[in-house]
């Protein structure tokens, strides 16, 4: 048992993956010597060497297409894209091919390929560094997205997704890279992709949120007299929607916080679904605390947009009184 | 200072066999043995066949969209003659003729523009894969492939085909960038066939070839005449030496043309001159083989005759096959999306309802109340 950061379990879960199986490659932009901008891949480029910690071109559709190639041939790849805010031009490559081609060929051909991808905001990078697109990865049939906000869940959930046989799509919260520390076990564990976690029980309201913003989640929770019960999603697709139903029918009351900008954000297709599932159970309005409906404004602004401790706590006490 | 030349440099246009039927014995020996070039030849007509029936069930209805392959079989079967049967062939929609010779079976390329997925459901003994529909992107996967297989120590390449009108997308110049500085085996064979669409080469590419956009990355480039089999098969030999023993990517562009319309859905009368479609109505490949085989005494009326029929007996059986091919079940819309079918997909699947009263049980009753009401 170590104590360590996001940075360091997902770093680990790397290392044990590659040294079981040799079918695993990493691939991306500074992911070799450098180690990536964010460190994640450090020291793998001297551990596994240049064939398996390969520094590409500058080209995200290209290290997107060529791992599906890579996947189609019988490798493991985890390429990483640099920034969440890179993935567009390799939309087409995921969405047109990776996520399609089981179904398109009746898993004649599958792409078993984790695209690492640091996501959201509050680190005062530049613009296009700091956004929050999961939803639009789960509403695209065929892929997996996950996005841990614990050093534990980061190793588990990675493992588990490196050894899925379909096209993962993990998020990593870049505000907690090394916002705090955890125990993670040195044994091998995983998570399993699909299943929520309630971080601390409560009666009286529920809040689900994911990634960085579990953590303002907490703070407001600790704020507050209510009882308050918190679930990580962990995945957001597919979804934990028993997890959800359970708690809301029991609180009757639900906050639903993200980064990401209200309007289709994955807290809409969250909503609709406690509406159809607990509509009787429900006591007030579902409430979103979310990114605005405005483009991620530069970092001078950014704490304003993100959804902090202060806008969660208005939210538990408007829906309260309600 | 004097200015000096940063780069001198020049690509080679290949014919062997032109439309007048002069032959270069120099290039052309012993690159075909005469039995194959019989083989070669009878498998163009029948691919050819299939364009003629095909486009004969999509007008009566029989059959979606299909893009016929006419005028350019020379390309894609010389490329597959000459590749190893494990080599992958990484294709886009106009190579039929190499992807039969490779013994894919014509019913599933029927199957896949009759609707049904299962015609990409390709056996991996076959080493293709599936139809790339999107244009321009499948290099990429071709480039991952081959990467794979270099990554594992297998003597494994890669040839992937495209159009002139690929060569425009964004993903086809990030291909050839990861092939050329990583040095993965793969051969990028390019079906000049001078329109997308409607969309003449000179909107994509206003350099004097196509050929030399793999310049720019570092990849050695060839230019040949499409419809000339024994010019593709010089070409590829030349560029599977390079990537397969050398781990050095190749660019071949063939110059071809798409006698046919772009698919079904196309009326080309539209956008390009009859004389233009009667001077390459003169270079078919298929006539060229033709006049080739019967100046040898290989070929004869009778012959063709008989290869017609066969041609005629061959395109219809596989037609019947893949018609009598059953509709995919209902449930295959879902039963494919994952490995482990997530439970909302599979309540989808059960139930045909997306509605939440629908699909949970513990709520038919209020749906049965509803319904009386």
């Amino acid at each position: 048992m170590a104590n360590l950061t996001l940075v360091q379990a997902i770093n680990l879960a790397l290392v044990q993956e590659m040294e079981k199986d040799e079918r695993v490659m990493i691939l991306g932009e500074d992911v070799g010597l450098n180690g990536g901008v964010f460190r994640v891949t450090e020291g793998l480029f001297n551990r596994f060497g240049g064939d398996r910690v390969i520094d590409t071109p500058l080209a995200e559709s290209g290290i997107i297409g060529t791992s599906i190639g890579l996947a189609m041939s019988g490798q493991r790849p985890v390429p990483e894209i640099q920034f969440e805010g890179f993935l567009g031009p390799a939309y087409d490559q995921i969405c047109s091919h990776a996520a399609r081609m089981r179904t398109r060929t009746r898993s004649a051909f599958t792409v078993p390929m984790t695209i690492r991808v640091p996501v959201g905001g509050g680190i005062h990078a530049p613009e296009l560094h700091s956004d929050s697109p999961e939803a639009i990865y789960a509403h695209q049939p065929g892929l997996k997205v996950v996005m841990p906000a614990s050093p534990y869940d980061a190793k588990g959930l990675l493992i588990s997704a490196i050894r899925d046989p379909d096209p993962v799509i993990f998020f990593e919260p870049k505000r907690i890279y090394r916002a705090f520390r955890e125990e993670v076990p040195e044994d091998e564990y995983t998570v399993p992709i699909g299943k929520a976690r309630t971080v601390c029980e409560g009666e009286e309201l529920t809040i689900v949120s994911w990634g960085a913003s579990v953590v303002q989640c907490m703070q407001a929770i600790e704020r507050s007299n209510d009882s308050i019960e918190l679930i990580d999603l962990r995945t957001i697709y597919p979804i934990d929607m028993d997890a959800i139903e359970a708690s809301v029918k029991k609180t009757g009351r639900c906050v639903i916080v993200h980064e990401a900008p209200r309007t289709s954000g994955f807290g809409a297709e969250i909503a609709t679904q406690i509406m159809e599932r607990c509509f009787l159970h429900l006591e007030a309005p579902i409430q979103r605390v979310a990114g605005f409906d405005t483009i991620m404004p530069y970092y001078k602004l950014e704490t304003e947009y993100l959804p902090d401790a202060d806008r969660i706590e208005k939210a538990i006490n408007e829906i309260r009184a309600y | 200072m004097p200015i000096t030349k940063a780069l001198e440099t020049h690509i080679d246009h290949i014919s062997i066999l032109d439309e007048h039927g002069s032959f270069d014995e120099a290039l052309g020996k012993d690159l075909i043995p005469d039995e194959d070039l019989l083989k070669l030849y009878q498998h163009m007509v029948i691919c050819r066949k299939l364009d003629e029936i095909a486009f004969k069930l999509q007008r009566s209805g029989r059959m979606g969209t299909f893009p016929q392959n006419m005028g350019q079989e020379a390309t894609s079967l010389g490329a597959a003659y000459m590749l190893d049967d494990t080599d992958w062939m990484v294709t886009c929609y106009r190579e039929n003729c190499g992807l039969f010779w490779r013994g894919l079976p014509m019913e599933k390329i029927l199957q896949h523009w009759m609707g049904d997925e299962r015609g990409n459901q390709i056996d991996r003994e076959h080493y293709c894969t599936p139809i790339a529909v999107p244009i321009g992107t499948q290099m990429l996967h071709a480039t991952g492939l081959a990467w794979g297989a270099k990554y594992r120590g297998e003597s494994q390449i890669a040839c992937t085909f495209f159009g002139d009108g690929a060569t425009s997308e964004g993903d086809f110049h990030e291909a050839m960038n990861f092939a050329a500085n990583l040095d993965i085996p793969v051969v990028f064979f390019c079906q000049n066939n001078q329109w997308a669409i409607s969309v003449p080469t000179s909107i994509q590419c206003s350099a004097p070839t196509v050929a030399q956009r793999g310049m720019a990355y570092g990849v050695e480039c060839l230019q040949c005449d499409g419809n000339d089999i024994f010019a593709v098969a010089w070409c590829m030999k030349k560029a599977i030496d390079s990537a397969r023993n050398h781990n050095r990517p190749v660019f071949i562009e063939a110059v071809t043309y798409r006698l046919g319309d772009h698919t079904t859905a196309d009326d080309a009368r539209r956008y390009r001159d009859d004389e233009e479609v009667a001077l390459w109505q003169s270079r078919d490949p298929l006539k060229r083989m033709r006049a080739f085989l019967e100046g040898k005494g290989m070929w004869n009326d009778a012959q063709q005759v008989e290869l017609d029929e066969h041609a005629e007996a061959t395109v219809t059986a596989a037609v019947e096959r893949a018609e009598s091919i059953e509709t995919p079940s209902r449930d295959d819309i879902f039963n494919w999306t994952f490995a482990d079918i997530p439970e909302q997909i599979a309540t989808q699947r059960d139930t045909m309802r997306t509605t939440s009263i629908g699909q949970d049980p513990s709520q038919i009753a209020s749906e049965q109340a509803t319904t009386k009401a």
